[in-house]
C-alpha cells in the first residue's frame, strides 16, 4: 500500500495524510464499536495511547535512530511533569502554556547533563547508567518534601480553552445501535473546554502533539542529523573516521529524546491534574522500550503501533491488566530471539531481507554497465 | 549531614555494611562472570537471586522451621540453603537456554540481548508476584495456599532464627553479620580458586579472552557459557540464603534493586573480574551503610546509583580493571 | 623539491607487549601515489589507524599539511582532509550507497538541528551540494546506477567502490586505502588500478596498501616497505624491487609475484 502511495502526486498525499489526521481527531466523537473501551472513559484511554505515542517517538529517536539503550526514560518524563506541577501549582502559579516549555527545557537541560559524561562508556553500561538515573529521580522526589515527597502534587493546571465552560461550540457523539448510527444528542463534546468529565480535549491536545513530533521527526532524519545518527548507530568507529563528530550527535539524539519526554510528561500533569512518585516507576521505562522494540525500533510508524498497542491492549482488556507487563516482558523475549526487527522493522530493512532473497537468485545474468562514467 | 552518628558507630556501620557488601559481591560474581564470557549484561540475574530467596522461604515454611531448634534447625538451614542453590541455578540456566542461547546462535547484537534479558527479567518478577494467580490457573490454589498467597506483598520468615549479638572490644557485632560475611568471602576464594585451577575454570578463561581461540583448542563454547550460568547461580543461590538468614523478608521484585547492586559492584571493582566484584561489593555495601548514616535511610538506594554513574564516569574499567581472561593463574 | 602533505616522524606503537609500529618515518608528498607495502601483519593498518587518530602513538609525531595532528579526534583528522577505507570492509549496511556516501559528504558540512527542522536555506543548499558531490563520486566509480540500492545488498566489488566513493566524499587531500583491491579477480584489480589513478589525478594524493606486488609496482610513485614494524626500505618502485632486504622479506613469495 505504501508503495501506491509514494507515487501519488504530493498534493494529493498531503491531502491522504490531513484526511487521516482528521479522522484520528474525530475516532472518540465516533466511539466505533469493538475499540472504544467499555467501562473506561474511551477518551482518556485515546489519551493515554496519545502520550505513549509521543514517548514511544522520543525513545525512538534515542533507541531506534542512534542506537543508545536507554532505560531511565521515564525520568525525563518525571521532570517534564514535576517542572509543571511545580510551576503551575505547588510553588508557583504560572500558566500551564509558560510552564511545559520550561519543563520541557529543564528536561532536555538533564539529558544533557546525564548524556555528556556517560554517552562515553560502552552501551550496555549506558543502559544500566539511564536506569540509575530513572530511579535517582524518582528517589528524589520521594525524599524531597519540597517537591510534594511521597504525597504528590495537586492542582496542576489545566490547559486554557477557548470560550468559557460551554466552549464554542459543542460536538455530538456518534451512537452505535443495532445497526444503526445514530446522533446522540445527549453526549456532546464542548470545543474546547478542558474538564474533569470529558478527556477528549486532552486527547487532542495529545494528539496534536504526536502530530508535530512526528513532522518534526520526518525532518530531523532525512537530513544530515539523521544521517549522522544511523551511521553511528551501524558503526560508530566508522561513522568518526567518515567525519561525524559521533558524541555530539548521540548527545543531541539524547536531549532530543528527552525534550519529547518532557513535552509527554508535562501534558500528563496537566490532564491528570495531580502527580506523586507512583507515576514514574521504573516499570514505565520498561514499558516504552517494549513499544518501541514491540513495534519495530527505528521506524516511526512501527513505534505508534507499539505504543498503540501497549497502551490501549491493558485498556481494553482490563481483566488481564494484572498480567500487563508479564505479558509485554515476554513480548519483548520473544521478540529478541525470533524478531528483532520488532513487528513494523523501518521499510529498508524489510527490503534489505527481500532484495537479499532476489539477489540470491538473480545472481548471474546481471550484465548492467557499470562503467559507464562521465 | 550526621556526621557524629557516623563516627560514633563506625565499628558497627562497617560490619553490617561489609555483611550486605559480601551478598552483593556473590550476586555481583553472576554478572561478572556472564559479563567476562558474553560481555552481555544478565540483566535477569536478580531473579536467579530473588527465585533463591523464596526457595530458601520455603523449604523454611515447608519443614516447618519456626518450631524447630538445635540440630534440627541446622538441618533445616542447610536443606535450604541447597534449595536456594539449586533454584537459582535451576533459573540461571533455563534463562541461558532461553533468553540468550537462541541470540548467541545468531550472533545477534548485544543491544538486542540485553532487551531479551530485561524481558526475562520482568517476566520471572512477574510471575513470582502473581503467583497466586498462576496457582489458580493450575487449580493448586487449595494446597499452596501458604506459599502463593501474599504474592505482591513482603513475605517473612521472620522469628525462625535468633540473632545473638556479641561484644567485640566494645563493639556489638551480630553472629549474622559474620556468618555471612565469612561464608560470601569464604564462597569467593573458593571460586576464584576454581576459575584459575580447574579444567573447566581454565576453558572460562580461555573463552573470555578469545572465544574463537578457545573452541579452537578444543573448549566446547555453549557448555562454558552453560558453566558459567550455572556458577552465577549457584554464587546466587547462597546470596540468597545468607540474605533471608540476614534480612527474612523477600518479594517478588526484591531482585531489582539488589540487582542494580550487585552490578553496581561489579563494575566497581571492574567488571569481569572475580576478586574485583568481592572487591567492589564490601566497597559498596560499607558506602552505602556509612552514607545513609551521614544523609538518612532515605537516601540508601540513591547512593548506590550515584557511586554507579561516578565511577563509570572516574573509572569505567573499574578498580582492579576488566579481566576473566586476564586473570594471572 | 615536492611539498610534503604527510609527514610521520620516528613513530613508535606498542600494544602491551607488541611493537606493531616501531620508530617509522616517511613522508607523502602532495600528488603522489605512496606504496605501503610488507608482509601480513607488518603494521601497514597499524600505521593507517595511527595516521587517522584510531591509535595514538606511543611516541613520535605525525602532521598533516605542516600541523601535528597526534591526539585530535577521529573525526577532526577527517575534517582536515585525511579519509580512508578499511581493510574489512565497514561500510552503513542499513543505509543506501547514496546515502553512505552523503555521510562522508557531510564532513564537510554545519547543517544542524535547527537548519534540519526548520528547512533553512543552509539545509537545502548543503543538501543540494552533498546530493550533486555524492552522485559525482558514485559515477567516477562507476557506480551511480546503485545509488539507491542498501550497501549491504551490493556486491562484494561493489561494496569496496562504494568505501572508496564514500572516502572521497569527504573531499579530503590525502586518500589511505588499506588493500582496496582485496578479493579482487586480476582483471578488476588492473581496472581499480586505474581508478586510483585517476583519483590522483583529480587531484588527491593517495597512501595505498597493496599486497600484489606486481599491482604496486605499476601504479606507485614511491613506495614505502614494512616488516615487523620497521621500515625496511623506502624508494621508487624500481628500487624496491632491486632491494635485496625486500627481497628477503617477500621469501616465500615468488620471484615472478615481485617483478
Ligand atoms: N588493537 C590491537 N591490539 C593488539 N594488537 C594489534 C592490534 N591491532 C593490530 N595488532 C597487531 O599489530 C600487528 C600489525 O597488525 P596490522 O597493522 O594489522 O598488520 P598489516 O595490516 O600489515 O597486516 C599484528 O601483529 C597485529 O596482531
Ligand atoms: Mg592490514
Amino acid at each position: 500500500m505504501k508503495n501506491k502511495l509514494t507515487g501519488l502526486p504530493k498534493p494529493v498525499k498531503i491531502l491522504l495524510w490531513v484526511l487521516l489526521a482528521l479522522f484520528a481527531y474525530a475516532v472518540p466523537l465516533l466511539e466505533p464499536p469493538i475499540i472504544s473501551t467499555p467501562g473506561v472513559d474511551f477518551g482518556g484511554v485515546l489519551f493515554t495511547v496519545s502520550i505513549y505515542c509521543l514517548v514511544a517517538l522520543g525513545l525512538n529517536i534515542v533507541v531506534g535512530y542512534a542506537g543508545l539503550l536507554d532505560l531511565g526514560y521515564v525520568g525525563f518524563y518525571a521532570i517534564g511533569a514535576y517542572t509543571v506541577a511545580i510551576l503551575t501549582s505547588f510553588h508557583a502559579s504560572w500558566p500551564l502554556l509558560l510552564a511545559i516549555p520550561v519543563g520541557v527545557v529543564a528536561a532536555m537541560v538533564s539529558g544533557v547533563l546525564l548524556g555528556a559524561p556517560t554517552l562515553r562508556v560502552r552501551g550496555d553500561y549506558l543502559a544500566i547508567v539511564t536506569l540509575g538515573f530513572g530511579e535517582i529521580i524518582r528517589l528524589v522526589a520521594v525524599n524531597t518534601e519540597w517537591l510534594g515527597d511521597t504525597r504528590g502534587i495537586k492542582n496542576i493546571a489545566k490547559p486554557p480553552g477557548v470560550g468559557g465552560e460551554e466552549g464554542w461550540f459543542q460536538i455530538p457523539h456518534l451512537f452505535w445501535g443495532d445497526g444503526t448510527v445514530l446522533l446522540d444528542t445527549e453526549d456532546k463534546t464542548k470545543f474546547l473546554f478542558f474538564g474533569v468529565l470529558d478527556q477528549i480535549p486532552y486527547y487532542w491536545m495529545g494528539l496534536t502533539a504526536v502530530i508535530l513530533v512526528l513532522i518534526a521527526d520526518i525532518l530531523i532524519k532525512n537530513s544530515r542529523v539523521g544521517r549522522a545518527w544511523e551511521a553511528t548507530r551501524e558503526d560508530e568507529d566508522a561513522a568518526e573516521l567518515m567525519g561525524v563528530p559521533t558524541f555530539k550527535f548521540k548527545l543531541l539524539a539524547f536531549a532530543t529524546g528527552a525534550f519529547v519526554g518532557g513535552l509527554a510528561g508535562g501534558l500528563y500533569a496537566s490532564r491528570q491534574g495531580f502527580i506523586n512518585p507512583q507515576s514514574f516507576l521504573l516499570l514505565f521505562s520498561i514499558l516504552y522500550l517494549a513499544a518501541v522494540v514491540v513495534g519495530g525500533q527505528g521506524n516511526r510508524w512501527g513505534v505508534l503501533v507499539g505504543a498503540a498497542l501497549v497502551a490501549y491492549l491493558p485498556q481494553r482488556f482490563r481483566e488481564f491488566d494484572d498480567f500487563r507487563v508479564l505479558v509485554f516482558g515476554l513480548a519483548l523475549v520473544v521478540l529478541a530471539t525470533v524478531r528483532p526487527q520488532g513487528l513494523l522493522p523501518p521499510r529498508r530493512t524489510v527490503r534489505a531481507k527481500k532484495l537479499e532473497h532476489e539477489l540470491e537468485e538473480l545472481e548471474e545474468g546481471t550484465g548492467e554497465e557499470e562503467n559507464a562514467h562521465a | 549531614m550526621n556526621f557524629e552518628f557516623l563516627f560514633n558507630n563506625l565499628p558497627e556501620l562497617t560490619i553490617t555494611g561489609l555483611a550486605f557488601g559480601a551478598i552483593y559481591a556473590l550476586v555481583a560474581l553472576g554478572y561478572t562472570m556472564v559479563y567476562g564470557v558474553l560481555q552481555l549484561i544478565n540483566f535477569a540475574h536478580s531473579e536467579v537471586f530473588m527465585y533463591g530467596t523464596f526457595a530458601m522461604l520455603w523449604t523454611v515454611m515447608a519443614l516447618n522451621g519456626a518450631e524447630a531448634d538445635g540440630v534440627k534447625l541446622i538441618a533445616i538451614l542447610i536443606a535450604a540453603l541447597f534449595a536456594a542453590m539449586l533454584m537459582s541455578a535451576a533459573i540461571a540456566l533455563i534463562l541461558e537456554r532461553v533468553a540468550y542461547r537462541p541470540l548467541i546462535k545468531r550472533d545477534a547484537p548485544r543491544l538486542i540481548a540485553l532487551i531479551s534479558a530485561i524481558g526475562a527479567s520482568f517476566v520471572l518478577a512477574e510471575l513470582m508476584g502473581l503467583r497466586d494467580k498462576v496457582a489458580e490457573w493450575l487449580g493448586l490454589d487449595d494446597n499452596l495456599d501458604d506459599y502463593v498467597s501474599g504474592a505482591r506483598i513482603n513475605n517473612s520468615m521472620a522469628g525462625v532464627l535468633e540473632k545473638p549479638r556479641f561484644d567485640v572490644a566494645g563493639v556489638s557485632v551480630s553472629s549474622i553479620d559474620l556468618i555471612v560475611i565469612v561464608a560470601a568471602v569464604g564462597m569467593m576464594v573458593l571460586l576464584d580458586q576454581f576459575v584459575r585451577r580447574s579444567r573447566l575454570g581454565k576453558g572460562i578463561r580461555a573463552t573470555a579472552q578469545d572465544p574463537e581461540t578457545a573452541s579452537l583448542m578444543g573448549v566446547n563454547p555453549t557448555r562454558t557459557i552453560q558453566v558459567t550460568f550455572l556458577i552465577g547461580g549457584i554464587m546466587a543461590g547462597i546470596a540468597a540464603f545468607l540474605y533471608m538468614l540476614k534480612i527474612e523478608t523477600t518479594r517478588f521484585d526484591v531482585g531489582f534493586l539488589l540487582g542494580v547492586k550487585a552490578f553496581t559492584a561489579a563494575v566497581l571493582g571492574g567488571i569481569g573480574n572475580l576478586r574485583g566484584a568481592l572487591l567492589g561489593g564490601l566497597i559498596l555495601g560499607v558506602a552505602e551503610n556509612w552514607g545513609s548514616a551521614l544523609f538518612g535511610t532515605e537516601w540508601r538506594d540513591v547512593i548506590a546509583f550515584v557511586l554507579l554513574v561516578l565511577i563509570l564516569l572516574v573509572r569505567p574499567t573499574g578498580l582492579l580493571g576488566e579481566s576473566l581472561g586476564k586473570a594471572r593463574a | 623539491m615536492p611539498e610534503a602533505i604527510l609527514e610521520v616522524q620516528n613513530v613508535t606503537l606498542k600494544f602491551g607487549g607488541l611493537t606493531a609500529l616501531d620508530d617509522v618515518s616517511f613522508t607523502i608528498n602532495e600528488g603522489e601515489i605512496l606504496g605501503l607495502i610488507g608482509p601480513n601483519g607488518a603494521g601497514k593498518t597499524t600505521c593507517f589507524n595511527a595516521v587517522t587518530g584510531v591509535y595514538r602513538p606511543t611516541s613520535g609525531g605525525i602532521s598533516f599539511q605542516g600541523r601535528s595532528i597526534v591526539g585530535l579526534k577521529k573525526h577532526k583528522i577527517t575534517q582536515q582532509g585525511i579519509a580512508r577505507t578499511f581493510q574489512n570492509i565497514r561500510l552503513f549496511p542499513t543505509m543506501t550507497a547514496l546515502e553512505n556516501v552523503l555521510v562522508g559528504a557531510d564532513a564537510q558540512h554545519s547543517t544542524g538541528m535547527l537548519s534540519a527542522l526548520f528547512r533553512l536555506p543552509k539545509h537545502r543548499r548543503e543538501e543540494r551540494e552533498g546530493h550533486d558531490r555524492a552522485m559525482e563520486v558514485l559515477r567516477f566509480m562507476g557506480i551511480h546506477r546503485k545509488a539507491d540500492e542498501l550497501a549491504a545488498n551490493l556486491s562484494y566489488g561493489d561494496q569496496r567502490r562504494l568505501e572508496i566513493a564514500r572516502a572521497m566524499a569527504t573531499n579530503p587531500k590525502l586518500i589511505c586505502l588499506d588493500e582496496p583491491a582485496a578479493g579482487f579477480n586480476p582483471a578488476e584489480k588492473v581496472e581499480l588500478m586505474n581508478l586510483i589513478r585517476r583519483v590522483r589525478d583529480q587531484g588527491f594524493t593517495v597512501l595505498l596498501i597493496e599486497h600484489d606486488m606486481k599491482l604496486v609496482m605499476g601504479v606507485t610513485d614511491r613506495i614505502v616497505v614494512l616488516e615487523f614494524g620497521r621500515k625496511i626500505a623506502e624508494g621508487s618502485p624500481a628500487d624496491i624491487r632491486d632491494n635485496p632486504a625486500v627481497i628477503a622479506a617477500y621469501l616465500g613469495v615468488d620471484e615472478e609475484d615481485a617483478s
